[in-house]
């Protein structure tokens, strides 16, 4: 088999495979949206800064503390963590009753300070942050050659995706979180501290997405807008995935990554618009997306 | 009623001798703005609907009448006609598509649909000049009687323009059409109940705000003779949600009132130390708004004036901020 609609299985192969580095990401950042949309109901815009500030953490650990990238890798999500817990507690918490629409406002006016003070203190050009020693190089796969960092970024994200579901759905934390989602003045009454519960969601939630972060920072310039463009997508993500399941939004995420990869191929002009055309498609044939629930 | 109209007629004649003692620009710019926001105000503050991507009609309306009155010598009048139009089918689009949902996804939705149209107008820098954008768009004459290359007459020109279109919503904000759409921002179920077409009441709003969103990107569009790609990027879809926001949404003098504050600011912090910083006062003015002013403005002034003596000039607001229905709801 030489040619599969015409190209070499090779291109193919490869961007699938490029694909499913974006997708990793998708997956992570809507994962994180979707737990926090989970208990707080409200969508957090300052997602894509929160992404940003993992990987200029990660950047400014290393070029000033010296800090490395493994150590990055935990250190940075626990302070984007510490921070979003912050925001929760002084922010958020304080308009829990209004319209979840505010929640929306709140946190874009959030996301527009950090990329603003980014911007101002490093300017809008990226920095560069080295892939670590431990994951230089490659394998030839024969059909392809697997750089062993883009490896580790899906493997990583995959695992994290996988963890968290896995705590959600198993332990007994995860319990009182999603009964918490169905009913959290019950659950208060039975003794559990839901506003603790609450900040520590965002946190977490805001977390992934700083180790999305710290995962992209090798693989992209680090800049303050990194983010901001990622975030819109992941937003069509979510519409077409429907929040109402966590791992629907992990393989949501995943597959449209690699039909954004397959589109780069087949029509690569259509690469920056296929997703919003699914949602669009996805929109008009089921409204409350693939994995939600009808409202 | 005496008060509302003696009120009009001081705006009427504050707005007829501005130019002596403010440069025209910035006050054709304000007007622009404040018609946007006016537009907006008409989704946000009376139907409920939050849209984040009113920046692809400013944006589409500011590229179709440049190109048209550049390239193709269009006049003026079918220039803005035209925009108008391309806006308002445009709209027409992105309702039928967002309507199907509400709340929170109709935000997510409008974004991700207005940042299609940005990245189309990337793609297609051959018509949209990609980041230079389309600049000298001729002014013209206005139905070759008004020399619009001459400030003061353009000046009168944008502020005739403007105070139409802010009548005409004044009038929807008032008929039986307005009077639903508030029926539909604060009990949804209820207006479906009592026999209304929800969804067409929506989407009708929907494309009148685009259209004359497109109106306010149009005129703009002749005001700086430039239509560029920052028209339709999402910072201008965040800017007017805080203008309408800082104004007071859901009152008609509201958003004029925010695109002030927020002209104001752009123009005084292009000049100072602080001239990149604009988003970050920008992002704290959202803050601050959602936090402790969600009434806004004239929403506070109203608020003030009402348990003073009861007798305000505009009464629409009520005294909790609007609640769009967010059919997310906690508890069934």
């Amino acid at each position: 088999m030489d040619e599969i609609f015409g190209f070499p299985p090779q291109l193919l192969l490869a961007q699938i495979f490029m694909g499913l580095i974006n997708g990793s990401f998708y997956a992570v950042l809507s994962l994180g949206l979707a737990v926090i949309f989970g208990l707080l109901r409200i969508i957090n815009f300052s997602h894509g800064a929160m992404y940003m500030l993992g990987a200029f953490s990660a950047w400014f650990g290393l070029q000033y503390l010296g800090i490395n990238y493994w150590l990055a890798l935990i250190l940075s999500p626990l302070a984007v963590g510490v921070f979003g817990l912050l925001i929760e507690r002084t922010m958020l918490r304080r308009i829990r009753h209004v319209d979840h629409l505010y929640g929306l406002l709140l946190t874009f006016g959030i996301a527009l300070i950090l990329e603003g003070a980014f911007v101002h203190f490093f300017g809008v050009a990226g920095q560069r942050y080295p892939t670590p020693d431990a994951l230089q190089g490659g394998i030839n796969l024969g059909f392809m050659f697997l750089p062993y960092y883009r490896a580790w970024v899906i493997i990583a994200s995959v695992v994290i995706c996988l963890g968290t579901w896995l705590i959600i759905e198993r332990t007994k934390i995860g319990a009182y979180l999603r009964a918490g989602t169905e009913n959290p003045d019950m659950v208060q009454a039975f003794g559990i501290n839901v506003p603790l519960m609450t900040s520590l969601t965002y946190g977490f939630g805001v977390a992934l997405s700083a180790f999305a972060g710290v995962l992209a920072a090798p693989l992209v310039s680090v800049s303050p807008y990194m983010g901001s463009n990622l975030i819109i997508v992941v937003f069509a993500v979510v519409v077409i995935g429907g929040m109402g399941s966590l791992l629907g939004a992990v393989i949501t995420g995943l597959a449209l990554g690699v039909i954004e990869g397959l589109t780069k191929v087949f029509y690569s002009e259509a690469a920056g618009l296929v997703i919003f055309m699914i949602m669009i498609i996805v929109l008009l044939v089921r409204p409350a997306g693939l994995f939600g629930r009808p409202e | 009623m005496n008060r509302t109209i003696v009120f009009y007629v001081i705006l009427f004649l504050a707005a007829m001798v501005a130019p002596v003692v403010l440069y025209p620009f910035l006050l054709m710019e304000l007007l622009c703005f404040a018609l946007f926001a006016s537009a907006f105000n008409l989704l946000l503050g009376y139907a409920g609907l939050l849209s984040f991507g009113h920046a692809a009609f400013f944006g589409m309306a500011a590229y179709i009448s440049s190109i048209l009155m550049r390239d193709y010598g269009w006049p003026i009048e079918f220039g803005l006609l035209a925009s108008v139009l391309g806006s308002a089918l445009l709209g027409l689009v992105f309702g039928w598509i967002a309507i199907r949902r509400s709340g929170i996804y109709f935000a997510m939705i409008t974004l991700a649909l207005a940042q299609a149209v940005y990245f189309l107008a990337v793609q297609g820098s051959g018509i949209t000049g990609g980041d230079d954008g389309l600049h000298g768009v001729p002014r013209g004459n206005f139905f070759g009687l008004l020399d619009l290359s001459e400030p003061l007459i353009l000046y009168y020109f944008v502020l005739g323009v403007f105070i139409g279109a802010f009548w005409l919503i004044q009038r929807i904000v008032h008929s039986p059409f307005g009077l639903i759409l508030k029926a539909v921002r604060d009990n949804e179920p209820r207006a479906i109940s009592l026999g209304y077409d929800v969804g067409h009441y929506k989407l009708l709003v929907f494309v009148l705000s685009a259209a004359l969103a497109g109106l306010a990107g149009s005129l703009k569009s002749i005001v700086f003779q430039l239509a560029s790609l920052s028209d339709v990027h999402w910072h201008t879809s965040g800017e007017v949600i805080l203008m309408t926001l800082l104004g007071g949404m859901g009152t008609i003098f509201g958003p004029l009132v925010g695109a002030g504050i927020v002209v104001t600011f752009k123009h005084s912090l292009a000049q100072g130390i602080l001239a990149e910083s604009l988003p970050i006062v920008m992002g704290f003015l959202f803050v601050v708004c959602v936090l402790v002013f969600r009434r806004g403005v004239v929403g506070e002034v109203q608020a003030f004036l009402k348990s003073r003596s009861g007798n305000g000039i505009e009464r629409d607001v009520p005294l909790e901020p609007p609640q769009p229905k967010v059919s997310m709801k906690r508890r069934r």
